[in-house]
């Protein structure tokens, strides 16, 4: 077994698989929705430590890829506008728009900055009061109540100069539209241990018995995404379709009460559409109406903007597992993460850079990262 | 920006009537807002989104996954040069005013 030595606990990591090799009897496709088990999956080759039975299908669990490609030219938009301060996380850098990306507007002069945490656009805002500061606001469940604590935040304080351009999108709907595709394949879901930190585990249980599908909820490490898998396939092999919680560490049952009731008060759930698959009902959420002063597409007028996806690039049948990165025939080719044709391709969670990174498939071995470790 | 990363809290304190605290990530420190998890104290391990505590952790667990990260490089691409990455990626000079802020302690 070729990775297995890398793994923290090299004797538990065999104990899981020989348990899963020990209990699959027939093919099972299971999906993850979450960028970072996609690349915890491929970075470690645990796709090929199972059995060929086990197939792994990389689900839309990268925020950075699903953000629509209308809402990145809005986002370009508004930072190229004189006055603005457009701050955003590093991983939005270099996602394409229909032109340009966020790190070109920079390089010809627009005032682009990297924040850690969305406070710090706050605390930009603040200390700039001349200048308008937007915060691009995308993620998931996760993300989505640091965003909605900063427009709290700004609404308390009256820091009237900020503004947030509001891109969230919630898991379940995701998989609601997944299990409802005519084309789709997927059998088990392992759930995103993080998201679920945040919103709990009660949303789950009734898709897992409408769907009939096992839901379980795992965390980013490769012994928890054995885990996760083991008790998926466990549940598959005895006909159960049950929500599971393989990732209790950090996931209580009924997440951060905190962050549920900010989110509830901040954003409204909303139709969302997600790059490269199209509207997803009630997949996303906005401002609500007493924060929506502080809506930076209303603020820029960017409403207006609507643009076309490119047709070469192929991550929307990536995103819904009906592909696989290397099947699509720009990639490695035309689109690289030098020169993408899509998100999945740029960020360090995308299913294609994954693949890119860690295993260039079609005879010529994994090049080495093009950028060199920083920090 | 995906992840969240497991952090010792070594300071706590209130600012404009929110509770925020300092986090060592095994060396960098990084200031975070703890409205979300408002019982934890100096000492604790917390997993941190973004700059916001979302969930408890005990010490085994988040010095095993530190670990895991520093070894993996994912602390650089958390807390690293993202423009200096963005560059090389893009093949491109580092954009004026970019220059990388020391932040290891």
């Amino acid at each position: 077994m070729k990775y297995i030595d890398e793994f923290n606990d090299p004797d538990l990591a065999k104990r899981l698989l020989d348990d899963i090799h020990a209990t699959v009897t027939r093919p099972w496709a299971l999906m993850e929705v979450c960028g970072g088990q996609t690349h915890s999956i491929i970075r470690h080759g645990i796709d090929q430590l199972l059995p060929s039975q086990v197939e792994l299908i990389h689900g839309p669990g990268c925020p950075v890829c699903v953000t629509p490609l209308e809402t990145i030219d809005k986002a370009l938009e508004i930072a190229s506008r004189p006055g603005v301060v457009f701050c955003s996380f590093g991983d939005m850098l270099r996602v394409p728009g229909s032109g340009k990306d966020l790190f070109r507007v920079k390089s010809a002069g627009g005032d682009v900055r990297v924040v850690y945490s969305p406070l710090d656009a706050l605390k930009i805002a603040k200390e700039n009061p001349e200048k308008q500061v937007v915060f691009f606001g995308i993620g998931f469940e996760t993300t989505a109540p640091p965003n909605a604590m900063t427009v709290h935040q700004a609404k308390r304080l009256g820091i009237t100069n900020f503004s947030m351009l509001v891109s969230h999108v919630r898991v379940p709907p995701a998989i609601e539209a997944i299990m409802t595709s005519p084309t789709c394949r997927v059998q088990g879901f392992l759930a995103a241990g993080h998201v679920c930190s945040v919103m709990g585990t009660q949303e789950y249980p009734a898709l897992a018995e409408r769907f009939e599908v096992p839901i379980v909820v795992t965390g980013f490490e490769p012994l928890d995404i054995l885990e996760g898998i083991r008790r998926t396939v466990k549940q598959l092999e005895e006909g159960r379709h049950e929500l599971e919680n393989a990732y209790a560490r950090a996931v209580p049952a009924e997440g951060n009460p905190a962050a549920r009731a900010m989110l509830a008060d901040v954003f409204e759930v909303t139709d969302r559409a997600w790059r490269g698959i199209g509207v997803i009902p009630g997949s996303g959420w906005r401002l609500s109406e007493a924060y929506r002063e502080f809506d930076a597409e209303h603020r820029f007028s960017v409403e207006g903007i609507t643009t076309q996806e490119s047709s070469a690039c192929r991550a929307g049948e990536v995103l819904q597992g009906l592909i696989k990165p290397h099947q699509c025939e720009a990639f490695g080719k035309e689109c690289t993460p030098r020169n993408p044709l899509g998100a999945t391709m740029v960020s360090s969670e995308g299913a294609c850079a994954a693949y890119y990174l860690y295993r260039r498939l079609g005879g010529t071995p994994a090049p080495a990262r093009e950028a060199a470790p920083v920090g | 920006m995906c992840l969240a990363v497991p952090g010792k809290v070594i300071e706590v304190e209130d600012r404009d009537d929110t509770r925020m605290a300092k986090v060592d990530f095994g060396g960098v420190v990084k200031d975070v807002c703890l409205a979300y998890l408002p019982d934890i104290a100096v000492g604790d391990y917390t997993i941190v989104h973004v700059g916001f505590a979302i969930s408890k952790l005990d010490e085994a667990s988040a010095l095993e996954t530190l670990a895991l990260f520093e070894s993996l490089g994912i602390m650089d691409e958390e807390f690293g040069d993202q423009w200096g990455r963005a560059a090389a990626e893009a093949g491109a000079e580092r954009p004026a005013g970019t220059e990388p802020v020391e932040t290891r302690s």
